[in-house]
């Protein structure tokens, strides 16, 4: 099983300095991707899920953002510690990324056909003719229909579902070894939205694509992924196999946000459950559990120390001091 | 609910937008947002309208709180006709109907303080003299306004980026609660907010709803959000209700091969439940509203069309008891 790891994000801390103060948008997070596995990271707003996933290829705006601390490996190698020539390579090709938003991360005076030939010139050095004829069969691939003449469109002439077609597209022409999609179908309808996800699914599993998905659907994540990590604050809090999670949510953020969505599958009469009071201040925060002010199992030490992470095996973990040995 | 008098009767509302490129062009062409909607809701009822994008819902509400003028159709409140109202007897019906945004960020002035947009409905009927409140009564009624949809009265004297998502579709609301209205329309009050604070905001729905007796129209794509608030469920796509029944119904036996896939293509947060759903999935993206189509507006994508669907239109009928739907599957073209 250890020789399918592919990416080992361990121990990763990336801070903003703002007027404010430090915010520490991701402080101390630590996953494995395996080959071909589908990893969600569901999260609030401001949990630090999308900043997580910009510093794993290194694309933190500095200043204001830093990565202050820990390490990337992708194949044995610190993405962190690369050179700006050996990433470029990397990004794009081994490692792609698709958006929330088509419509803001393609260039709207250039055709399809440049951006996405471009991207196959670069990192597989075909001529443009076969780079074209790649990115058509991609389009194909993609459910684009009549590829051979959209491709020279430009992208406002898609549909917000067609755009994100186009970036998934785009994004696999290189046969990436990760796939990292940041809330790929939030932007879409719902019946967009269960085309999209299956595309997704489809295709990264014909090409062996490992996926890291980020969400702040519960739905979404509980169709697609395998393994699954809470982010709450800057860290995981909770992280194990999609169904385990789901079946046993361990920490009390998770048992609430998994309670709190109401289900199309049951009669929702009774009230839904409701977390209490507001997402934390990420500015300057304190070395306590960030959790604890709205937790309702709330113990003194979760006013003083933040829980390190408790592993229960089966890639099941938890930060909690409900779980820690000698919390009492 | 049956026996409740009918607070909104909606008829034939239409909402057509022009969309020529030049004043001089006389063939300006039209964006059919609204093509002809009935419904009602009674007192006390919430009303759930669900539909995609551009399906026609937002332009829906609007038409109905008269802040576009329709183009054809008649929107009765309490039995006055909105649509051929003066502009201050419009204003008075207004009392009777507020409407609570989607966007909390844009929906609030960011210079005014949480008080003043609270008090601000007050102020405005106070001023056409259709209010008579002192100003002490108004500060205490902003006040409790503000404690009831759960926030701090000390807060009053902040601005709109001083409070948090959540805390300002709170804010929204105390506005929107201001005249003591009887029909709240709701245009996706949930559809910005993180799921916690979701939770929390349709939970303060329901309670004001059973505290003061409120009627929801209420707009959402979440299809499970629109199932938990709501008693009736009406169905949208391209202007027009396709559906329209209990919501217990509709979630347990949806008719319109449309509704059968909208529920389908929504993702269940149980992760045993959906490795065992089939999906239909829809082929293609909503048409544009651009033009009107003899046939049945869905028949490019249901993977159920007959030849007659292309031909004729079908109406909203009654094929179970209150379960209405416009599909030639339930009933023969006339």
């Amino acid at each position: 099983m250890t020789d399918d790891l592919i990416l080992q994000v361990k121990n990763l801390r990336t801070y903003f300095t703002v007027d404010e103060g430090l915010v520490k948008a991701v402080d101390g997070v630590s996953f494995d991707l395996r080959k071909g596995e589908t990893l969600g990271i569901v999260g609030e707003s401001g949990s630090g899920k999308s900043v997580t996933n910009l510093s794993i290829i290194n694309l933190i705006p500095s200043p204001p953002g830093k990565i202050v601390g820990g390490e990337v490996v992708f194949h044995g190698k610190d993405i962190l510690k690369m050179s700006p020539n050996e990433i470029r390579h990397l990004r794009g090709n081994k490692v792609s990324m698709i958006f929330q938003d088509p419509m803001t991360s393609l260039n709207p005076f250039l055709k399809v056909s440049t951006q996405m030939i471009e991207t196959i010139v670069l990192h597989q050095g075909l001529d443009k003719k076969a780079a074209k004829e790649k990115a058509i069969e991609m389009l194909k691939l993609a459910g684009i229909p009549a590829p051979e003449k959209r491709i020279d469109q430009y992208p406002h002439q898609f549909s917000g579902g067609m755009r994100q077609r186009v970036m998934i597209a785009m994004g696999l022409s290189c046969n990436p070894e990760i796939l990292i999609a940041d809330e790929p179908t939030s932007a879409l309808d719902v019946t967009i939205q269960a085309q999209i996800l299956e595309l997704i699914q489809e295709l990264t599993r014909k090409l062996g694509t490992a996926v890291i998905l980020i969400t702040h659907s519960l739905g979404v994540v509980a169709g697609m992924c395998d393994t699954l990590c809470v982010m709450y604050a800057g860290r995981i809090i909770e992280r194990g196999k999609t169904d385990e999670v789901f079946e046993k949510p361990l920490h009390p953020y998770t048992q609430g946000l998994i309670h709190s969505v109401p289900r199309l599958d049951r009669e929702n009469k009774e009230r839904l459950y409701s977390i209490q009071g507001q997402p934390p201040n990420v500015i300057d925060l304190p070395d306590c559990c960030p959790f604890y002010p709205r937790c309702e199992k709330a113990m003194d030490i979760c006013k003083k120390k933040y829980p390190a992470s408790v592993g229960l095996g089966n890639g099941r973990a938890v930060s909690c001091w409900l779980y820690s040995e000698g919390n009492k | 609910m049956n026996d409740r008098e009918i607070l909104l009767d909606v008829q034939g509302l239409k909402m057509h937008f022009p969309t020529g490129r030049s004043i001089l062009s006389k063939n300006r062409g039209f964006i059919y947002a609204v093509d002809g909607v009935d419904f009602q809701i009674r007192k006390g009822e919430t009303l759930g309208l669900v539909g995609e994008s551009g399906c026609g819902k937002s332009t829906t509400v609007r038409a109905v709180a008269q802040l576009y003028k329709p183009t054809e159709g008649h929107v009765t409140l309490k039995g006055q006709d909105l649509t051929t109202m003066s502009a201050h007897d419009l204003l008075a019906a207004r009392k009777n109907m507020q409407m609570v945004f989607q966007d909390p960020y844009a929906s609030l002035n960011p210079r005014m303080t949480s008080g003043d947009i609270i008090a601000e409905p007050m102020r405005i009927f106070q001023q056409r003299g259709l209010l008579d409140m002192g100003v002490q009564e108004r500060n205490e009624r902003v006040e409790h306004l503000m404690e009831r949809v759960g926030l701090s009265r000390f807060f009053k004297n902040r601005y709109p980026h001083e409070f948090s998502g959540g805390q300002r579709q709170r804010i929204g609301i105390a506005r929107a609660l201001a005249l003591q209205p009887e029909l709240m329309l709701c245009d996706e009050p949930v559809s910005a907010l993180d799921v916690s604070i979701q939770s929390q905001i349709l939970n303060l729905f329901k309670d004001l709803q059973a505290e003061f007796g409120l009627t929801y129209l209420f707009i959402a794509h979440d299809l499970a959000v629109i199932q938990y608030i709501s008693d009736r469920v009406a169905v949208m796509y391209l202007g027009l209700i396709i559906e329209i029944s209990g919501a217990k119904d509709l979630y347990k036996k949806p008719l319109h091969p449309y509704t059968q896939a909208l529920l389908s293509a929504a993702p269940i947060p149980d992760p045993k439940v959906e490795a065992q759903r089939k999906r239909i999935i829809l082929s293609g993206d909503v048409p544009s509203p651009d033009k009107q189509r003899p046939g049945c507006y869905f028949y490019d994508r249901c993977w159920k069309r007959m030849d007659v669907c292309k031909a004729k239109r079908p109406q909203l009928k009654e094929v179970d008891e209150g379960h209405q739907v416009a599909c030639f599957l339930y009933h023969k073209p006339e």
